[in-house]
């Protein structure tokens, strides 16, 4: 591993860095081909047809599908799709390409431009997209070791992938790692793709350069990131490495490089020398993709609202990025609960709005996450907001406390709709003591039992009246409203 | 002995005179006895004769049968077909074994046709005269010495010595329509995409057509219309003319035909422009309306074609690499060895000379002085084309500058070679119809008239091809 480049001659060096990512769209059929392309379970090779198998004859056809899900990709990207695009070869020859080309958008893509925000340490930055095209995947190699022979895997042949192509706006490993993370959530909220980072559904290629004038440097491209925390390490390891070159005299060599998780290196695969002469020509099977206004409005009115207009309107609450982004991602891991649309039906009532989003993040999210925990598939979106707003109704008028809001919120998730919650919530003992006479009894035992603290409190250790609250909250179970319970022991101890 | 019409024979099938049994033994026992001409690589005769049982007992039965029911047909062995390999004469696919078919043959088995054989052909359809068949050579039906004309020349051969009523080629640059006017059969290459190339091994996917080749313009007919039409299976294909292809508007009166002066210059065999001259006065005669039209980018044509077509092919060939199926290297040590070794020794002469031309027109830093300018002298037939049938319905010319030649006279010059494609490839560019009627003999050897329509006219086009064969 590339020792640390020091601080101060870090902070000579200018980072640039690009990100190409490819997307895997999740359409029933793969991107020319009438087979099913959901890899993740099939043995190998057996979803494979005519033309994925590369046999004389075979023409690919175009998957509807994969265009109308590269319209929401555009919106997601912040722009419109192109009305023109078209297909070109890309040749090489490789076992896991069937054809012997693999066809994508080189001149005409269907995304051209767009941007996102992202958020950086409380900074926004935004950075540009540059294109985004369509393509085919091509299979998959595999090399045992100790053997002399590959194999190949035709199942991801023909796969439709959009490879986002970013302009190179970012210039830390925190911003790469911001960008991979907001294009996850918008491809995600698009709905394009199941953005399953182990199966490889989003992967990302980052090209990093570094320099002290105004003239970029040589950039190198590491390959096949699969998780946002390779991205951010693979950036810094790059950038450290380069800065050390630099520093000893060294050139950087443009080349493509690898990542490996396990040492948290990047090694060089092969330099520009090996690059190929790809011979892109438009592909003559394929008709060019041609939209009208009005299907790509139609498809407009399909798109869900998209991250940043969520944070745009949950601004208001106070939420910091963590908790917005728990919110963001937890709205998607199951169809049938919307915590985006519960907050934002009750948006102008901020103190509950606020306290709904707290209990989201804090409670329901995690239960959620959690396979021990139970909850309770039949609740609808209406009923848990009903639920959420009697108990805050119940800590609001002072009746619970926040700690027991989380145990009766537990017990209300897990179990079938309650008709009356406060009563619930007296059958399981929840409900606060706040009737001083009722509590004056137990404090005046409690101070009974535990002279010393007594003393200690009398003698201005005001560490002490915590423990005797304690000792009255053992004693009512947890029901007696703490506030009111130091107010007792102060009176009683004549302070 | 020649076959009855298509229509005639189905007629007879359907009513029980005839059964589809007794027409594949006649075309096999044809075939048989005509082998010298080496028109066909393989016979189908197993799966033929399977499937002419079931139609003899569907027929039995009272079931309806389809409009070519027992027809007997060969296919050019670039067709993906049951029954046979699938070799499009290369020895680099010999022991491919189809999985699935060519949806022309697919529509035509639907519709009764029975597949009989294979025929010969340009390895992957690269040549005008079947020299360049890895297998053999097919020899002309009117003189044993000369070639049949190509690439679809087995095809074109097996119609003229009535092995079949009718054969598929396929028609990138002239390869149907060449070897009609070569061997004296009708030849017919549709409007770009009129007819599936699902299942034909590919050679240039910008100008692939599926030719058929006849007798006669009418058995065309009943063909194409059952071939034509939209298929999921490619994406080029095109709505099919609602009317049917058999609903011919077979009249030349008042219809407005232009001659193509450049087909028309120097360096046309004068027995053929003589033919031609006369088939076209007696068009006239018949009351069309006959001017000459210039397409001046045509002696550009043949230069284009030969950029265009190669990038295809270097393309379309990239797949034969030895890994998958059909032939590959037994030696290889490693992939590199593979993959060269096995299209150095697989691929015929052609086969490389067109990847690497088309290598070289791809290549960074020639791809704008070469396949670039090529499409754009392309865009400009295009246009001129487009102008010209605004002016009249029809194109007529020669098919090629001369009749068919010695089997070998052309082989150690494939430039002139090429040379024989000079008539046909503009209309494959421009993706529009063109048929060949046979239009008399020179010397002992037959001549076709081109006749050529707008896009999608092809009802129209076999129209006057029919009103002009009853004519000559």
């Amino acid at each position: 591993m590339a020792s640390k480049v020091s601080p101060e001659i870090r902070a000579k060096y200018t980072v640039t860095i690009g990100i190409e990512c490819h997307v895997q769209f999740k359409t029933e059929t793969k991107l020319f081909a009438g087979v099913a392309n959901d890899a993740r379970d099939a043995a190998p090779n057996t979803l494979i047809s005519h033309i994925c198998f590369g046999l004389p004859g075979a023409l690919p056809v175009l998957n509807k599908e994969a265009v109308h899900l590269g319209i929401k990709a555009a919106f997601a990207l912040g722009t419109r799709p192109q009305k023109y695009s078209a297909f070109d070869r890309k040749h090489y020859f490789y076992p896991d390409l069937p054809l012997g080309y693999q066809i994508t958008q080189f001149t005409h893509p269907i995304i051209r431009g767009g941007s996102l925000t992202i958020d950086v340490d409380g900074e926004q930055k935004t950075i540009r997209i540059h294109e985004a095209h369509l393509e085919a995947d091509a299979g998959k190699s595999t090399h045992p070791a100790g053997t002399n022979y590959s194999l190949v895997d035709l199942n991801r042949a023909g796969t439709p992938l959009l490879e986002i192509v970013s302009e190179p706006d970012m210039h830390t490993a925190a911003d790469a790692k911001a960008y991979a993370k907001e294009l996850y959530l918008r491809m995600r909220y698009a709905d394009v793709s199941d953005c399953n980072l182990y199966y490889g559904n989003m992967r990302f290629d980052v090209n990093v350069s570094v320099s002290k004038t105004d003239v970029l440097g040589t950039r190198t491209e590491t390959k096949n990131l699969n998780s946002f925390k390779a991205v951010e390490k693979a950036v810094e390891y790059e950038v450290n490495r380069q800065i050390e070159r630099l520093e000893k005299g060294e050139q950087i060599i443009q080349e493509t490089r690898g990542w490996d998780d396990a040492k948290q290196v990047t090694f060089s695969q092969r330099s520009k020398e090996d690059a190929h002469d790809y011979r892109y020509f438009p592909d003559p099977d394929l008709p060019p993709i041609e939209l009208d206004d009005a299907l790509i409005d139609a498809v407009a009115g399909e798109m869900p609202v998209m991250p940043d207009e969520w944070r745009r309107r949950l601004s208001g609450l106070g939420l910091d990025v963590s908790q917005t982004d728990s919110l963001l991602e937890g709205e998607l891991d199951s169809a049938e609960v919307s915590y985006l649309l519960l907050i934002e039906e009750v948006i102008d009532q901020k103190d509950f709005a606020k306290a709904l989003a707290n209990w989201f993040v804090n409670l329901e999210i995690p239960l959620r996450n959690d396979e021990t925990a139970r909850i309770n598939g039949d609740l609808t979106n209406q009923n848990r907001l009903r639920m959420y707003r009697a108990v805050f109704e119940l800590v609001k008028t002072n009746k619970l406390s926040s700690s027991n809001a989380k145990v009766l919120l537990t017990k209300l998730l897990a179990g079938p709709e309650v008709a009356d919650i406060e009563d619930f919530a007296k059958q399981h003992n929840l409900i606060q003591e706040s009737d001083e006479g009722e509590l004056a009894k137990v404090v005046a035992k409690v101070i009974e039992e535990n002279p010393k603290a007594a003393e200690d409190v009398k003698a201005g250790e005001m560490k002490a009246i915590g423990f005797l609250v304690g000792q009255v909250m053992k004693h009512t179970q947890g029901r007696a409203n703490p506030g009111v319970v130091q107010q007792i022991i102060k009176t009683q101890l004549g302070l | 002995m020649v076959w009855p019409a298509i229509a005639d024979i189905v007629a007879k099938v359907r009513a029980g005179e005839l059964t589809a049994s007794e027409l594949v033994e006649r075309a096999l026992a044809a075939i048989a006895e005509k082998s010298d001409y080496q028109a066909v690589i393989a016979i189908t005769s197993e799966r033929a004769r399977a499937r002419a049982a079931a139609i003899d007992a569907a027929i039995k039965n009272g079931e309806t049968v389809g409009p070519l029911a027992g027809v007997p047909f060969i296919a050019k062995d670039n067709f993906l077909a049951f029954g046979a390999e699938t070799t499009a004469a290369s020895n680099i696919l010999k022991g491919f074994n189809a999985p699935y078919q060519a949806t022309a043959i697919n529509r035509l088995e639907e519709a009764g046709a029975i597949c009989v054989a294979k025929a010969n052909l340009d390895a992957f359809g690269h040549g005008g005269s079947t020299e360049n068949s890895d297998f053999m050579i097919t020899k002309n039906p009117h003189d044993i010495t000369r070639v049949p004309g190509g690439s679809s020349g087995g095809s074109a051969a097996a119609v003229a010595l009535d092995m079949v009523p009718f054969a598929l080629g396929t028609d990138t640059g002239g390869s149907s329509r060449q070897p009609a006017s070569f061997s004296g059969v009708v030849g017919f290459k549709p409007t770009y995409g009129l007819i599936s190339r699902s299942g034909v091994v590919a050679m240039a996917s910008s100008t692939d057509t599926i030719g058929t080749l006849t007798r006669t313009v009418d058995d065309l007919a009943v063909v194409v219309d059952v071939m034509a039409g939209k298929d999921p299976l490619d994406g080029t294909t095109i709505d099919r003319d609602v009317i049917s292809y058999t609903d011919l508007p077979a009249d030349v009166t008042g219809k407005k035909i232009g001659v193509i002066k450049e087909f028309m210059a120097e360096g046309v065999e004068p027995g053929v422009r003589a033919q031609i001259e006369k088939a076209v006065e007696t068009l006239k005669a018949a009351g069309a309306d006959v001017v000459e039209v210039s397409i001046p980018s045509i002696p550009l044509a043949l230069a284009v074609y030969y950029i265009v077509v190669p990038a295809e092919i270097s393309s379309n060939l990239s797949r034969y690499d030895g890994q998958r199926y059909a032939y590959s290297t037994p030696d290889a040590e490693n992939l590199e060895e593979s993959y060269t070794k096995t299209r150095a020794s697989g691929f015929g002469a052609e086969a490389k000379r067109r990847i690497m031309v088309g290598t070289y027109v791809l290549s960074s830093g020639y791809y704008d002085a070469y396949y670039r300018k090529a499409q754009t002298v392309r865009t400009k037939l295009i246009n001129e084309f487009a102008e010209a049938f605004q002016q009249v319905d029809f194109l007529v010319g020669p098919t090629a500058p001369t009749t068919a030649f010695k089997i070998g006279q052309n082989t150690d010059d494939p430039l002139h070679m090429y040379l024989a494609d000079i008539m046909t490839v503009a209309q494959s560019l421009v993706g529009i119809p063109a048929i060949v009627v046979p239009a008399g003999m020179s010397d002992g050897l037959p001549v076709g008239l081109q006749i050529m329509a707008p896009a999608r006219q092809d009802r129209q086009l076999l129209g006057i091809a029919k009103a002009t064969e009853k004519l000559l």
